[in-house]
């Protein structure tokens, strides 16, 4: 039935290996023992989950999970992960312990998931933009700046305040750190002079 | 299943490229396992002449300054991500979007003037 066409053949072929390669990696996220394996484990899921954008159609969301997630978010996970104590038996001390509260949320998600796919779908895509053949990203540029004027500036108060906290928190001013200064260490205004030592006599020099 | 609105076809040149990637990284790490003399000895793992054993794990806590760094690299990053899109549609935005970025720029450079005031950006 696919075979009828070979472009929608190749998607679907790449729609399952991306959901299988998301769907292992994350397990793999949580089984794995290693902290450090969890996290790249993560960034393969973050991959698939942008070729699975791609193959939706959208482009824009797919190229920023790559740029944001898997360049930044995954080497702030790693930073993360190497500030824990790697020490895996105080990691899984804590397991019994917040076994339950786990169970109850895993729970709740579960019956979430539930009930959305049991919602009635609505199967017009969401993407597509049947009248004027324009691409997602141009569609986002003109939405963003535009209609959304007010949350995009305040999306750069966010990330202004974020900034602003994170130097404030981790920051600190250490006294006595002698810096470089290169045009007091090059310098030579004011700090010549002639002179004329007599014989046998040497120069005093105070600077 | 799959109403693809884009076309995939610009694509399918990643994938070979994908593709090509994975077998030739299969090839390299197979031809030298299989090719390659295997000659295991304990002493190829001790530490050789004047070395001396690891005092500790290799993984030890590091100092939080790395994180700022870090953390600085992904603001900016994603103030670089919101000019993809503005970059695309400015010729439709018109003067509107130009001055609404130039806001947005503005008061991130705020806190960039602060950030390279306060020495964050200095390693000592």
């Amino acid at each position: 039935m696919f075979l009828s066409d070979p472009g929608t053949f190749l998607a679907s072929l790449a729609f399952w290996i991306l959901a299988i390669g998301l769907c292992a990696s994350a397990l793999s996220v949580v089984l794995s023992r290693s902290p450090v394996h969890s996290v790249f484990f993560l960034i393969f899921a973050f991959f698939n989950s942008a070729g699975l954008f791609l193959l939706l159609g959208a482009e824009f969301l797919a190229m920023i999970l790559v740029i944001v997630y898997v360049g930044a978010v995954a080497v702030l996970f790693l930073f993360v992960v190497m500030m824990l104590d790697m020490e895996l038996v105080i990691l899984r001390e804590g397991f019994t312990k917040y076994l339950p509260l786990g169970t109850v949320l895993a729970a709740i998600l579960l019956a979430e998931l539930i009930l959305v796919m049991s919602l009635p779908r609505d199967n017009t895509p969401a993407a597509n933009n049947p009248v004027t053949d324009i691409n997602n990203t141009k569609a986002l540029g003109e939405l963003i700046y535009d209609d959304y004027f007010l949350l995009f500036q305040v999306s750069g108060l966010i990330l202004l305040v974020s900034m602003v906290g994170s130097i404030v928190l981790t920051h600190r001013v250490r006294a006595g750190v002698r810096r470089q200064s290169i045009y007091d260490q090059t310098a030579r205004a004011g700090r010549i002079r002639l002179e004329d030592p007599g014989v046998g006599e040497g120069v005093h020099w105070d600077v | 299943m799959l109403s693809s609105s884009l076309d995939l076809g610009p694509y399918l040149a990643v994938a070979v490229f994908f593709g090509v990637a994975l077998a030739l990284s299969l090839i390299l790490l197979l031809a030298s396992f299989v090719v390659a003399p295997k000659l295991p000895d304990a002493e190829k793992l001790s530490a050789y002449e004047c070395g001396f054993p690891a005092f500790s794990d290799a993984r030890s806590k590091f100092e939080v300054r790395f994180y700022l760094v870090a953390i600085l690299f992904i603001l900016f990053d994603l103030e670089v991500a919101f000019l993809f899109p503005w970059a695309v549609a400015l010729g439709e935005l018109g003067w509107f979007g130009l001055i609404s970025m130039l806001i947005f720029l503005g008061v991130l450079t705020v806190g960039f003037v602060y950030e390279w005031r306060s020495g964050a950006l200095e390693w000592e």
